[in-house]
C-alpha cells in the first residue's frame, strides 16, 4: 500500500485550488449578467467544466491515477455526452 | 495477486469510481431532460429561472465549495498524523452539509409559499416551458439533496471509524472513498448552479 | 496451472465449509460460488414462473375470445411475464449466476473483488424480486402497462405501477454493483500469468457487459424514478399537459434498456465462446476478434436506442441516423458467429449437451438477428411495428440467444461446481424436444406477425386462428422439453454420478480446480502458463 499511494498532496495546494474555485464562481455570477445571447449558456458549461475539472484532478486525485482511471472517467463522460448529443437527432429535427 | 495479504487500495479506489460514474450517469438523465427542454423552451426556462434566488444558489456553491476543500485537506491531515484536525475537518464537512440544507429548505419554503411546486394550482397557470422549468429544478435540486444528506451521513460514519481508529495514518482508503463521495455531490452542484440558478439572458 | 495436476473429486469442496449453519451459511456467505449459486436457483426459479405465465398466455390466445382469462387479468400476465423474464431472468441470468460461479476461478482469483458488496447485490436482487412480486397483490393490482412501461398510460394507470418501478429502481442498484464487482476483479485480481489476451472469452463478455451495466443502468435508474415522481408527485416531466414530452420517456427508457439487450445477449456469447472451442477440440478462431467485437457491441450497443421509436413520432433525420447505427452492431455480431463457424471447422466436434445448446444459439441468434435486420430498417420496421414479428424476434434473440447460452452454461459448468454428472442421454433427448417446440412456437408468431397480428392484444380476428393453435401447440412441447431438461440436471447435480476430472477436456483454469471447488478455489495461487483455449500446452491434445 506504499507505492502507488505515498503522494501526499500539500494543504497549499488545496487552498489555492479552492481559492481558484471561488474566483471561478465569482466569474461566472457575473458574466451571467450580460446578455451574450445563445453564448450565455455555453460560457456557464465551459466555466463550470473548468471547476469541474479542477475538482477532479486536484479534490479528487485524478492526476495521480493511473490511466486506467483517467481513461474509464474519459468513457463514462464521453458515453454520456452521446447520449445528450444522440438525443439530440431527434429533438432538434422534429 | 496480492489481494489477500493487505488491502487493495487502487481497486478499492477505482470501485468507488466505477460507483461515481453511475452517479453521474444518474444525474445524466436529468440533464438530457434539462438539455432538450432548455433547447425547446429557451425563453420560459429564462423567464422561469429569474425567479430563482442567485444569492441561495451562490451561497450554497461556497459552502459546497468549501465542504469540498474541508474533506481533501482532512485526508492529507491524516495521513500526516494530524488525527485532531482530521476530525475538525470532517465534522466542518458535515456542519457544511447542514448549512446547505438548511439553506435549500428557506429557498424551497419561499418558493411553495408562493405557491409554485409540483402539481400546484399557480403552476399549472405558468406556461408549459416554465412548468417543465420548475419540475425538473424541484427533481433535480431534490435528488441532489437527497445525496447531501447520504454524504453527510457517509461522512459521519467515516468520522466514527477514524475516532476509533479503524482508519488512520496507514488503512485511510474508507476515508478517501468517502472524499470522493462527497466531491461527486460538489461536482454535480457545480453544474446545478449555473444551469438552473444562471439562466438569466 | 503449469503442468495439469490430476483434481481430485472426491471430498464436497466448498459446500464442506459454511461460517453460519443452515440456510444462513448461504444468505450471508461471501463466497462467490455460494453467491453464484444463490442466484442460480432464484433465477431459475424466476424463469420457471415466467415460463409458467408464458404458457398461460399462449393458452389464452388458443382461440379469439375470452379463453381462461379476462381482459385485465391478461393484461397483467403479459406484464408479469415480461417483468420477469427480463429482470429477474435474462439481465441477471448469465452475469449474475454464471459470472460468479466461474468468472473468479476461471481469471485465478479467490473471490470477486468486493465479496460483501456481492452478497448485498444479491440481497438487493431478492428484494427487488420481493417488491415485484408484493406489487402484484397490493395496491390497485397488478401492473397492466407492459414491461416497457410507456407514459402516458404508466403515469395514469391505477394499477400498481408505483412499486413496480421502485423494484426495478432496485434490480438495477443490484445489476449496477454485479458489474462493478466484475470489472474491478478483472482489472485487479487476474493470477499471475493470467495476462489480458489469456483472458477466458466468457470473461471478455462478461468484463464488456459490466461496463454496460456500470453506464447505463443508471438511466433506468433515473426513468423509473421520474415516473414515480410523476405518479406520486404530479411532477409531469413526460405530461404534455405540464409541457413535458411522453417520447422523452421513451427515449430515456431505451438509452437503457437496449443496452441491455447487450447486457442480456454478450454474456451468452461468451459461454458459446468458450464452449465452442472446448467440443470442437481447436483453439477459438480469432480469439481477438471475438473480444473486439465484445467490447465493439458493448459500445455500439448504447449508440442505437431510437430504432425502438420508429414509429412513435421522432424526427425523420433520428430515424435514419439510428437505423444506420442499428446496421453497425451487425458486424461485431457477424464476426462472432463466423469465427464460432470458423472454430468448428475441420475441428472434430463432440456434440455433448453443451454443445448442442450452444449450437443452437448460433443457429436461433443468427435467426433472430437478421429479423432485427428487418426490424432495423426503417421502412420495414414501419410494416411490422408492434406486431408479433417483433415478439417472435425477440424471443430468437433473447430465449434462443440468452436463454439457450444458459442452458450451455449450466450443461457445462454446473456439473464442476456440483461434482455430479447429469444424463447426456436425457438432456440431449430434451433438448430436441425443446427445440421442436421453440420453432413451432416462434416460428409461427413470426408469420402471424408478417400477417398483421399485433403484439399485446388480447383478441384477433378468426383469420388468425390457425397458426395461434399451431404457436400454443408449439408452446406445450416446449415446455415438455422444458421439464424433461430440468428434472434431468437437477436430478444430475443431486444425486447423479461423481464427475470425472475436467469432463470434457477444457484447457481453462476452472477445470484445473479440484470439483466441488474448495472455498477459496485455489490451495495455493495459480501460475498461468498458457491461453484458455491451447489444448497442446494443456496436454489434452
Amino acid at each position: 500500500m506504499t507505492e502507488e499511494h505515498s503522494h501526499i498532496v500539500p494543504y497549499k495546494t488545496f487552498l489555492i485550488i479552492w481559492f481558484a474555485l471561488l474566483i471561478l464562481t465569482g466569474i461566472t455570477i457575473a458574466v451571467a449578467q450580460y446578455n451574450l445571447g445563445a453564448l450565455n449558456i455555453w460560457v456557464a458549461l465551459g466555466i463550470a467544466t473548468l471547476k469541474a475539472g479542477l475538482v477532479v484532478s486536484v479534490f479528487m486525485h485524478m492526476q495521480y491515477e493511473s490511466y486506467l482511471f483517467k481513461l474509464s472517467l474519459l468513457s463514462a463522460l464521453a458515453i454520456l455526452a452521446i447520449f445528450i448529443g444522440f438525443t439530440f437527432f431527434d429533438v432538434l429535427y422534429r | 495477486m496480492s489481494g489477500h495479504v493487505h488491502k487493495d487500495y487502487t481497486g478499492a479506489k477505482f470501485g468507488m469510481w466505477l460507483f461515481l460514474f453511475t452517479e453521474i450517469l444518474l444525474f445524466g438523465g436529468l440533464f438530457i431532460l434539462y438539455s432538450v427542454y432548455l433547447s425547446r423552451y429557451p425563453q420560459e426556462f429564462i423567464s422561469a429561472g429569474k425567479e430563482l434566488n442567485v444569492w441561495f444558489g451562490g451561497g450554497n456553491t461556497l459552502v459546497l465549495l468549501t465542504s469540498s476543500l474541508f474533506v481533501a485537506v482532512s485526508i492529507t491531515a491524516l495521513r500526516r498524523g494530524a488525527k485532531r484536525l482530521c476530525l475538525g475537518l470532517l465534522g466542518g464537512t458535515i456542519v457544511c452539509a447542514v448549512i446547505f440544507m438548511v439553506n435549500k429548505y428557506f429557498e424551497w419554503s419561499a418558493k411553495i409559499d408562493h405557491g409554485i411546486y409540483p402539481g400546484s394550482a399557480h403552476l399549472k397557470e405558468m406556461l408549459p416551458g416554465e412548468m417543465v422549468f420548475f419540475n425538473i429544478y424541484y427533481l433535480t435540486t431534490g435528488l441532489h439533496g437527497i445525496h447531501v444528506v447520504i454524504g453527510a451521513l457517509i461522512l459521519a460514519w467515516t468520522m466514527a471509524l477514524v475516532k476509533s481508529d479503524k482508519v488512520n495514518a496507514n488503512d485511510w482508503v474508507i476515508l478517501e472513498n468517502a472524499g470522493l463521495y462527497w466531491h461527486l455531490v460538489d461536482l454535480i452542484w457545480i453544474f446545478i448552479f449555473p444551469l438552473y440558478y444562471l439562466i438569466l439572458h | 496451472m503449469s503442468e495439469m495436476t490430476a483434481p481430485t473429486t472426491s471430498d464436497r469442496g466448498f459446500f464442506g465449509e459454511a461460517k453460519y449453519p443452515g440456510i444462513f451459511g448461504w444468505i450471508f456467505s461471501t463466497d462467490h460460488k455460494r453467491i453464484g449459486l444463490l442466484y442460480f436457483w432464484c433465477i431459475f426459479f424466476f424463469f420457471c414462473v415466467g415460463a409458467f405465465l408464458g404458457l398461460l398466455i399462449r393458452l389464452e390466445l388458443f382461440a379469439p375470445g375470452e379463453t381462461i382469462m379476462g381482459a385485465q387479468t391478461y393484461n397483467a400476465v403479459f406484464t408479469l411475464h415480461g417483468v420477469i423474464m427480463i429482470f429477474l431472468f435474462i439481465i441477471p441470468g448469465i452475469p449474475a449466476a454464471f459470472g460468479n460461479l466461474i468468472l473468479p476461478i476461471q481469471i485465478g482469483a479467490r473471490d470477486v473483488a468486493f465479496p460483501k458488496l456481492n452478497l448485498f447485490s444479491w440481497w438487493l436482487y431478492i428484494t427487488g424480486a420481493i417488491l415485484a412480486v408484493t406489487s402484484l397483490f397490493t395496491g390497485g393490482g397488478p401492473p397492466d402497462t407492459g414491461w416497457t412501461f410507456y407514459v402516458p398510460f404508466s403515469a395514469q394507470t391505477s394499477t400498481n405501477v408505483s412499486l413496480a418501478a421502485i423494484a426495478v429502481f432496485i434490480l438495477g442498484f443490484s445489476s449496477i454493483l454485479t458489474g462493478l464487482n466484475f470489472v474491478t476483479t478483472v482489472h485487479r485480481l487476474r493470477a499471475e500469468g493470467m495476462g489480458w489476451f489469456r483472458l477466458p472469452l466468457f470473461t471478455w463478455a462478461l468484463y464488456s457487459t459490466a461496463w454496460v451495466q456500470i453506464l447505463a443502468t443508471p438511466v433506468i435508474g433515473i426513468t423509473v424514478a421520474l415516473l414515480f415522481a410523476e405518479r406520486v408527485i404530479g411532477t409531469g416531466l413526460f405530461d404534455p399537459t405540464q409541457g413535458g414530452d411522453p417520447i422523452m420517456f421513451q427515449h430515456l427508457f431505451w438509452i437503457y434498456s437496449h443496452p441491455a439487450v447487450y447486457i442480456m445477449v454478450l454474456p451468452g456469447m461468451g459461454v458459446v465462446s468458450d464452449i465452442i472451442p472446448v467440443f470442437s477440440r481447436k483453439p477459438a478462431f480469432g480469439y481477438k476478434a471475438i473480444l473486439i467485437s465484445s467490447l465493439a457491441i458493448a459500445f455500439a450497443g448504447s449508440l442505437v436506442w431510437a430504432h425502438h421509436m420508429f414509429t412513435s413520432g421522432i424526427s425523420d433525420l433520428a430515424v435514419m441516423v439510428f437505423s444506420f447505427l442499428t446496421f453497425i452492431v451487425a458486424i461485431p455480431s457477424a464476426i462472432k458467429v463466423f469465427n464460432w463457424l470458423a472454430t468448428m471447422y475441420q475441428g472434430s466436434i463432440l456434440l455433448d449437451p453443451p454443445m448442442l445448446f450452444a449450437l443452437s444459439f448460433i443457429l436461433l441468434f443468427t435467426i433472430g438477428g437478421l429479423t432485427g435486420l428487418v426490424l432495423g430498417s426503417a421502412a420495414t420496421d414501419v410494416h411490422v411495428h408492434d406486431t408479433y414479428f417483433v415478439v417472435g424476434h425477440f424471443h430468437f434473440v433473447m430465449f434462443g440467444g440468452t436463454g439457450m447460452a444458459f442452458f450451455a452454461a449450466m450443461h457445462y459448468w454446473l456439473p464442476m461446481i456440483y461434482g455430479r454428472m447429469y444424463d447426456k442421454t436425457v438432456a440431449t433427448v430434451a433438448w430436441g424436444v425443446m427445440m421442436i417446440g421453440f420453432l413451432i412456437l416462434y416460428i409461427s408468431m413470426k408469420v402471424v406477425g408478417m400477417q398483421g397480428m399485433p403484439r399485446r392484444y388480447y383478441d384477433y380476428v378468426p383469420e388468425f386462428t390457425g397458426l395461434n393453435q399451431l404457436a400454443t401447440v408449439g408452446s406445450w412441447i416446449l415446455a415438455v422439453g422444458l421439464v424433461l431438461l430440468f428434472a434431468n440436471i437437477i436430478r444430475g447435480l443431486f444425486w447423479g454420478d461423481p464427475l470425472e476430472a475436467n469432463p470434457w477436456g477444457s484447457a481453462s483454469l476452472e477445470w484445473q480446480v479440484s470439483s466441488p471447488p474448495p472455498t477459496e478455489n485455489f490451495d495455493e495461487d495459480p501460475v498461468v502458463t498458457h491461453g484458455p483455449y491451447d489444448f497442446k500446452q494443456a496436454g489434452i491434445l
